[in-house]
This record gives structure tokens, sequence and C-alpha cells, in this order.
């Protein structure tokens, strides 16, 4: 009865409650609706592109949709023998009809890839078929069998069976320089074509030591531009926003210029007498270039989450320590420095996660010795037109940008990215 | 920054290699662009200063590569300039639409999942340039939609969105939401609410932001290259192969007219950020 009587209600006779919860959910919808657009517009062309990269990358439906009727048989094959009469007889009516289709040296191709030497005998198979020398009334695996010595070998049938799945994780594995054996099992590459564990490394290197370098000149500067007054700390804000707003291929171009054998920078070295003019150092395309180039094109997106957090520190602070005692130094590490760590953590995770996936760059100052990941991405992207294996390259460097974009959002929050 | 008189002698040596490491990382990162000024007006084929240029000689200096840019034969920068600015005006105006409704939406309260959204469409400003360049084809291909413009513009309406949040969401921020109640109290729809009273108080935040996404879509390379056929080549992609293949000189030219072109830039966007915080009530 009592709550009754306390019910407030609004001027149309609705509980106050129930109305208030209708008008919340109303503006949650209104809000939601705003956003809507972009978030569909990227959900069509951006996101699920981004997941059909995945589906891509494992895919291996082609060869299943090759040889249906052999994969179907191959079931009841305990893979270990040679396989039955009836295996043999669906491959070759399989075959048959990719031979008519024009399609079997693409099936040549990917059992190569599977297991070297499938490409010939496969075509000397082709051959045969051509030629009708298969006598269909025949024993068919006997045929085959005399048609190149490997077809009597167990292991080139054991690749077959492999291929049977629709999805193969072989892409990823070749990433790191892996592959599957013949029993199934994962093994390593020969050690001296293992390439894409050194581009890993070398990409994490470059962006480790990128990051530290933009830290190091990075702080100062910021540190500057906090505590200068502001007529000329806006001043000196320009040489750090100009880079920021000109073209990344303008900043490149300026860095061939001054870092090639006959630029201004090896002149100044000849003028001191650093370096004797006939024995001018290579300073590009190789990591030197790199590092130069990359740390100059990122140190604003160091420098302006420093700045923006080093603006909000009291200069009271400091002269509060210093008045208790503590020196110049002590007064800076104890309580300067633990304030600007947000700041030093959103550069840092900023430049490390431009820096990781940095292409343009690279491939112009850097060199053989300057590819990066994303370099061998494009390069699989557009000369060798293996798109699967650059998806699965792509995702494995996306979910490593991811899992510091985590961190990044858990420790700064996206929505507090300042831009100029 | 003038030190107190009875600074010690090792702290004043201290303050001057701090101020002299600071004025190298200032001279590090401006004075790249200015190679580029003098370069630009060589006379002769080569990326290197000639002895003429650096005896100053008046003859080693000529408009030759500006001449070039505008008039060469087969030259490729007429085509490229015309195709960056269509291609970065719509994608500019995209992202604003876009981006501003979207930063609306999430400055509301009343938003939920705010983060996690707002996550999504930060995310391809953060996701590697290579890999919005794949995933970003392959949609594009499905579509028919590659070596087209509209599909370039798309491309960079994504790319270009997050800066627009961003900006606009941080505009919000200070934004005092009783003037909107009071306009809407007053008899005004909420169409002529936003035009008459949120838009102009919003205004810097959309410029600047529409500033990113045009400067984002001006200079972005990585994508195009994906899906720009010889037709929609733009002023990037020509500095791009220009830079890997025959290295001339007119690359200066345009480069020069680039960082003019990025400092009226900054300027626009200077201004408006000090506009934006007066009327934000942020003192400076």
């Amino acid at each position: 009865m009592s709550s009754e009587i306390k019910q407030i209600l609004t001027t149309d006779g609705i509980p106050l409650e129930i109305s208030l919860k209708k008008a919340e959910k109303k503006n949650k919808i209104k809000a939601f609706l705003l956003v809507a657009p972009l978030l569909l517009f990227l959900f069509i062309t951006y996101v699920f592109p981004i997941g059909e990269m995945f589906s891509r990358s494992i895919d291996d439906k082609m060869i299943t949709n090759m040889l249906p009727k052999t994969f179907k048989e191959m079931e009841k094959w305990d893979g270990k023998e040679l396989p039955s009469e009836e295996v043999f007889t669906a491959f070759y009516i399989d075959y048959k009809v990719l031979i008519e289709n024009q399609t079997q040296g693409k099936l040549g191709q990917r059992l190569n890839k599977e297991k070297n030497g499938f490409n010939s005998i496969t075509k000397k198979l082709m051959r045969q078929i051509k030629r009708n020398k298969i006598d269909e009334s025949q024993s068919i695996k006997e045929q085959i069998m005399k048609v190149h010595k490997r077809w009597r070998d167990v292991e080139y049938w054991q690749a077959i069976k492999r291929t049977a799945p629709p999805y193969t994780m072989a892409k990823y594995l070749k990433g790191m320089d892996m592959y599957f054996a013949a029993d199934g099992s994962i093994a390593q590459v020969d050690e001296d074509r293992r390439i894409h564990r050194i581009l890993w490394l070398r990409t994490l290197e470059i962006a480790l030591f990128v990051t530290i370098f933009c830290f190091l000149m990075g702080y100062p500067i910021a540190h500057l531009l906090a505590t200068l007054p502001m007529k000329y700390s806006n001043l000196l804000m320009i040489c750090v926003l100009l880079p920021f707003w000109t073209s990344l291929l303008v900043r490149t171009a300026s860095w061939m210029i001054l870092l090639q054998q006959q630029g201004v920078v090896n002149d100044f070295f000849v003028l001191i007498g650093l370096v004797a003019d006939n024995n001018r150092p290579e300073m590009m395309y190789n990591k030197v270039g790199t590092y130069v180039a990359m740390t100059q094109i990122l140190l604003p997106f160091m420098v302006l989450p420093l700045y923006s957090v080093m603006k909000t520190i009291s200069p009271s602070l400091m002269r509060a320590g210093k008045s208790l005692g503590g020196t110049p130094f002590i007064a800076f590490w104890k309580i300067y420095f633990p304030l600007t760590i947000p700041g030093i953590g959103a550069g840092c995770l900023l430049v490390f996660i431009l820096a990781i996936g940095y292409y343009i760059t690279p491939a112009l100052v850097g060199g053989a010795s300057g590819t990066l990941i994303s370099n061998q991405i494009a390069y699989h992207m557009k000369t060798t037109l293996d798109w699967s294996f650059a998806s699965a390259m792509g995702l494995m460097l996306l979910s490593g940008v991811l899992v510091i974009y985590w961190i990044y959002n858990k420790l700064v929050g996206v929505d507090n990215i300042k831009l100029g | 920054m003038a030190l107190p008189s009875y600074t010690e002698t090792r702290y004043r040596i201290w303050h001057y290699f701090y101020i002299a490491i600071c004025t190298f990382v200032f001279f590090f990162l401006i004075a790249p662009l200015f190679v580029i000024f003098p370069l630009s007006f060589n006379a002769e084929e080569f990326l290197v200063f000639s002895e003429g240029m650096k005896r100053l000689d008046p003859e080693a200096f000529s408009f030759r590569w500006y001449h070039e840019m505008v008039y060469g034969t087969k030259n490729p920068w007429g085509l490229a300039a015309k195709n960056s600015f269509i291609i970065a005006i719509f994608a500019t105006i995209g992202s604003i639409i876009l981006g501003t409704l979207a930063a609306l939406g999430l400055s509301s309260r009343h938003m939920p999942y705010k983060g996690l959204i707002m996550a999504i469409l930060i995310s391809p400003m953060i996701v590697p340039l290579i890999i919005s360049g794949v995933a970003i084809f392959f949609f594009m291909a499905k579509v028919g939609l590659a070596a087209t413009h509209t599909g370039i513009v798309l491309a960079h309406i994504i790319l270009g969105t997050p800066f627009v949040v961003i900006t606009v969401t941080a505009t919000l921020s200070g934004f005092d939401h009783s003037v909107t109640r009071a306009a809407a109290s007053l008899g005004s729809n909420p169409v002529n609410t936003f035009m008459k009273i949120t838009l102009p108080l919003i205004l810097p935040g959309v410029i600047s932001g529409g500033l990113f996404a045009f400067v984002t879509s001006f200079d972005e390379v990585v994508v195009v290259l994906f899906l720009a056929g010889l037709e929609n080549t733009t002023i990037p992609v020509q500095m791009w192969t220009g830079l890997r293949e025959q290295l001339s000189p007119t690359i200066l030219a345009v480069a020069t007219c680039l960082i003019i072109l990025s400092t009226l830039i900054l300027v626009t966007a200077e201004l408006l950020r000090r506009r934006s915080e007066r009327l934000r009530g942020i003192n400076s």
C-alpha cells in the first residue's frame, strides 16, 4: 500500500520511473543512430574485409574442389601403405575432369608446393591420359604406377591426403619459417632460408630503437616547450608542427637528398674533417638511413602527447621540491619525471605502433637491409600475387599491433589521443 | 630561461647542455625541410648542390624545374594534382559528415558501449596502413570499385574519419548542453538547433578535423598504390614512383609547393585551435 502512495507520477499519469526509463532509452537510440552511419560504413568497407583476410589466409578450398572423389575415397585409407585401387580410380576420374577443364596445371603447382616433384609427374600422367594410353578396363592403379616411380611412393599419396581439408594454417607457419613435414608435424625451414624471422626481428628492432630515439630527443624539447613562456614556445612549436603537417614523401625525399653520398650531411662531415672526401660513408640504403629518417618523421608523435601532459604539471611542484632541499636532479627525478609517465606511455606506444607498420620510408631509404614486414606484405600482394600469404602476414602483424592498441587503450584511453 | 644568479656552476653547465640538445633537436626536425627549397632552384639536373650554388652564383639557379613541373611534356603532375585535389576534397566532405555525426552520438552521455565503439572508429588510424590497404583493396576489387576515383575516395573516408571523430569529440567535451536544451525549450526542432546552435560552436573542431582528413587523403600513398590505376594517379603516387625510379629535380619543385601548402594548413589549424580554446574557455 505504502509504495503506491510514494510513487511519483508525471503529468500524464505515468509513474516517473517508467517515464524516465522510456526517455533514457529514446536518448540511447538517438545517440546510437548518430554513430550508426559511420559504424555501418566502417563495418562494411573495413572491418569485414579485414575478417575476410583471415578466411583468405587459411583458404585451401581450391584443391578440395579439384579432387572431390579422391578425397572421399581417401577417407577410408589409413595412410600407411599405398592406397587402394578405388583411390587411384577416383584420382584418375578427378584428374580427367581437370584436363577437360584445362585446370590440371594449377593442381600440379599446388601439389608441388606440398611436396617437390609433383609438377613433373602430374604432367607425365596428363600426357598419358591425353594420348589415351590408360585403358579403363584394366587396373588403373597398375597403370598410374607405371607412369612414374614416384606414383608408387606412398609419401606422394600422403601429400595429396594432407591437402584434403579446405583450411590450412600453412601460410601462418610459412610466415614464421616453418612448414608441415611429411608426417604432419611442424618443422623448421633450413637455417639459411629463414628470411621471415629475420624480417620480424628487424621490424621489431627498428620500431624499438626508433621509439627510444624519439623518446630521448622528444623528452627534452617537450619539456622546453612546456616550461618556456607562451610567446616563445608557440614559435618553437612550429618546428614540431610543420614537419607533422608536411607530406611524408616530401620529408623522405629531403632525407634522401641529405644522406646521399654527395649529400649535405656528408659535405658537412668532409668540411669539419670528420671523414675524407674520397671516403664518404654510405648513410642511405642501410639501417642508418632508416633510423634517422624514421626518427625525424615520428618525433612529433612523441612530442605532442608528452607536451600535453607536461603542460598540466605545475612549476611550483619543482620549486617546492627544491626548497625542501632536493637538488634539481633529485627534484626532477622524484617529482617531475613520475608525473610525465602517462605522456611517456602514450608517446612511446603511438610511435611504436606507427613504426612497426612503416612502409614508405624504409622502402625508399632503407635499401635491402631496411626491408620490413610491411614491404614483404606489399611484395607478395603486388609481385608474387600470393594474396593468402600476404593476408596471413598482415594478420600476424595486426594481432601484434592490436595487443599494443589494447594496452594503449587501457593506459591512455583512445578518447584521450590529442592531435595538434 | 634566464638562470637565477645563485645557480651553481655545474647546474649552469648542465642548463647550457640542455639548451644545446634542444637546439639540436629543433634543428633536426625543421632543417631537412629547408634543404628542398634551394635545391629546387638548381639549374642542373642533379639532386646535389652544384659548385655554382655553393658560390651563390646566380647562373646556377633557375626556375627550370618549376617550368618543367607545369609545362613539361608527358608530365604527370597536372593530372596527379587534379586527382589529388578532387579525391581529397570529396574524402574530406565524407569524413566530416560521418565523423561529426558519430562524434555527436559518442559525446552523448546516453551512448551505450562508448569505449568499444570509439576503439573501432579510431582503429583505421592505428592499424598499419599496409593492412588497411590490403583489406580495402579486397573489398573494392569485390564490389568493382578498384581503380576508380570513388573507390579511393571511400578508402580515404575510412582513413580520415578517425581524425574528425577525435577533434570533434574533444571540442564537444567542453560543450555546454544546456544551450541546446534552451533552444529546444524555446521551440526549435533538433535540426534547427544543430544548424543554429551546435554547429557554429563546434565549427573550429569540425574544420580542424577536416584539415586532418584533407591532409591524410592528400598525403596518402600506401592505399592508393593498391587501388589506383594509371588514370587515378595522385601527387604522392607520382612522388613515390619518381623517388624510386628517375630522380628528377621536378620532384623538389613539387615538394616545395607541398611544403608551402602544409605551412598554410598549419597556420589555419593553429588559428582554429586557439579560437576553439577561447570558445571553450580554456585559458592558455
